[in-house]
């Protein structure tokens, strides 16, 4: 790191400055991406697609949607991946895809993540018949097979739109990141900072929102970034079978209209492999980060170096 | 036995609960899906299949919601579950039975096969950390894991069965052949299944063998294990006997959710190939509006994936004593 061209003394200053200005969360969070691998390369990856899905205009320069090109021309220096059998210009396709297929990930696992917190706190932290009420419906939404349950869904409610397609996500994909919160809530419900926070006369939501909500921040974003790994596969999933908005761009929609033309059997593989290739490097990003956070919050799982050598 | 009685419980409450759903779905979802599809097919199907579809649906019908509801409990339990119509005349359950047997044959062994799998490497790769093999292969199976199944399934099909053509290119076995009990056809559903059997393998035992070996770390530090050192018995055993038998109890309830997930992936995997299982007909059925059908296949998975969690749970009171002692 560049810091070693300065003092010690120095060094610790400006950390310490650091540590005053944001409480060392950044810099601490910074320090523990760096020093993990997986997690490096886990937000490189996801800070790349997140710049394709802002400026996808800087990368591809053709318009995705325009049908002006021979079909099923093969790779080149104008189509770096061809052209599909529309004519549509498959690198810009895929370029562009990205926005929606990041955003509608993302706002599933967000949404999914605010669900299991409210669900999984008040669960735990209610107790009685709340508690029992909402663990039951937890577990039942945990056996019941979330993909047949979202294939039901969107079938009745056919080219329902983005909107639809996230609520469905979220209504399947809650229920884990529920039980694991309120486990880790039912452990915390009589130490002493909340007891005292109690005694202080605090409200129950105040309670909740910042005594509880902050010492189980490191649990959250664990099942934020499974959420989201699920949603990104899982709307994948979706849009292949032609259950999302087939005329919207998205990498589950590409391979839909890749598999409608049998694009594997008539000579252009690459219709279909590059987004799945992009849906898997999406979804890599998030199991390396998830991967990565759970070594970071117990230490045990941590890769052992060898002692030889 | 107050443990076997919640179970037992929760097994019914999930199915009421998923039978609630199918009821209420329809019915909930804005200009009644099930009205426009009844209008596709007025006059391609006979009356009383129409009028049986109605009462199902709550179409053109004068009884109460509760009526309706009591009527269509009562229908699903005594296994009138409608005509389907994507193969008219015949009944829903018909249509499904045929289909049940390929994909208890496909996913089910397949699923056994990569818990079993994945419990032993994981036990292996946690007892021997920091070895070659526990290095390796948590990073390989974490990338593996985040593939969409289907995605897979694409691949495969088009490396083995397109470019290659050692595989045939999908569906459960070949149209030249007739169905019995000859190698030969034995033979051709097996070489049908090879692919999308590997499929599912690989991407579903990568979960199973990260969570045994974290397992497995933690249960290498308890006391017994330590005291099972001390007392000089063989390393196989201890790993085995004292630390993987212990170490497998969370992968036991895993069990549960997890198949949840390896039947969603493994509905794609048969889309991808044309397997004539349930997957691939609950697809059929989406496409061709036949929700009788569709709400049946939702029905029978479900069923499916609680029995397993049934047995699951009824190995735990085999394996942990502490469920049993619960009074």
């Amino acid at each position: 790191m560049a810091t070693t061209t300065l003092p010690s003394g120095q060094v610790s200053g400006i950390r310490s400055y650091w540590a005053r200005f944001r409480g060392g969360a950044v810099w601490g969070l910074l320090r523990a991406i760096v020093s993990n691998r997986k997690a490096t390369a886990g937000v490189v990856i996801l800070a790349i697609f997140c710049f394709l899905a802002a400026f996808p205009g800087l990368i591809a320069h053709d318009n995705p949607q325009a049908e002006i090109y021979n079909p099923g021309l093969a790779p080149s220096a104008a189509h770096w991946l061809g052209t599909n059998a529309y004519g549509q210009d498959l690198f810009a396709q895929l370029i562009y895809s990205t926005r929606q297929s990041l955003f509608l990930a993302v706002a599933a696992g967000a949404l999914a993540t605010l669900l299991s917190v409210i669900v999984g706190v008040t669960s735990a932290y209610m107790g009685g018949f709340t508690d029992d009420f909402l663990s039951l419906i937890t577990d039942i939404f945990l056996v019941i097979p979330a993909f047949p349950l979202i294939v039901v869904i969107a079938a009745y409610s056919k080219n329902g739109g983005d909107t639809i397609l996230i609520a469905v996500l979220v209504v399947t994909g809650w229920s884990y990141g529920a039980r694991q919160l309120r486990v880790q809530a039912l452990s915390l419900r009589n130490r002493d900072f909340l007891v005292a926070a109690k005694l202080r006369g605090e409200r129950r939501w105040r309670v909740i929102v910042s005594e509880i909500l902050p010492t189980m921040t490191s649990l959250i974003v664990a099942i934020f970034l499974g959420t989201t790994l699920y949603a990104i596969v899982a709307a994948a999933g979706l849009q292949f079978i032609g259950l999302g908005n087939p005329n919207t761009l998205s990498w589950g929609t590409m391979l839909y209209w890749a598999q409608n033309n049998e694009a594997l059997q008539s000579g252009s593989p690459l219709w279909a492999i590059m987004p799945g290739i992009c849906i898997a490097l999406l979804g890599a990003a998030f199991a390396l980060l998830n991967y990565a956070f759970d070594e970071v919050s117990n230490p045990a799982l941590r890769p052992v170096r060898r002692r030889r050598r | 036995m107050r443990y076997v009685t919640r179970r037992l419980g929760f097994f019914i409450v999930t199915l009421w609960a998923c039978l609630t759903i199918n009821f209420v779905l329809p019915r909930l979802m804005p200009g009644n899906p099930a009205e426009a599809m009844m209008a596709r097919y007025k006059g391609r199907i006979n009356g009383s299949a129409l009028k049986a579809l109605e009462i199902a649906f709550g179409v053109n019908s004068s009884q109460s919601s509760v009526h309706q509801y009591f009527t269509y409990l009562g229908d699903m339990l005594t296994g009138h579950f409608g005509t389907s119509l994507t193969f008219f005349p015949d009944p829903v359950s018909q249509v499904v039975f045929a289909a049940l047997p390929w994909t208890l044959g496909l996913v089910g062994l397949t699923t056994v096969l990569a818990f079993a799998a994945g419990t032993i490497v994981g036990i292996v790769a946690g007892w021997r950390r920091g070895s070659a093999l526990d290095s390796v292969m948590p990073p390989i199976f974490v990338i593996i894991s985040a593939f969409p199944y289907f995605f897979l399934a694409l691949m495969a099909l088009l490396l083995f069965s397109v470019t290659l053509g050692w595989f045939p290119q999908g569906f459960g076995y070949s149209n030249t052949d007739t169905a019995g009990w000859s190698w030969h056809f034995i033979g051709d559903v097996l070489s049908h299944a090879f692919l999308p059997a590997m499929v599912i393998l690989i991407t579903s035992i990568g979960g199973w063998v990260l969570t045994m070996r974290n397992n497995m770390i933690s249960t290498l530090s308890e006391d017994y294990v330590r005291m099972a050192r001390a007392k000089g018995l063989s390393p196989l055993r201890i790993m085995f006997a004292y630390a993987g038998r212990n170490a497998v109890l969370p992968n036991l309830t895993g069990f549960a959710m997890s198949l949840g997930f390896v039947v969603s992936g493994a509905i794609l995997v048969e889309y991808v190939f044309s397997y004539p299982g349930v997957g691939y007909m609950l697809l059929q059925a989406v496409e061709n509006e036949d929700f009788a059908l569709m709400q049946t296949l939702f029905l029978f998975i479900t069923v499916c994936v609680l029995t397993a969690v049934l047995l699951m749970d009824f190995a735990t009171i085999l394996l942990d004593p502490r469920t049993r002692t619960q009074a």
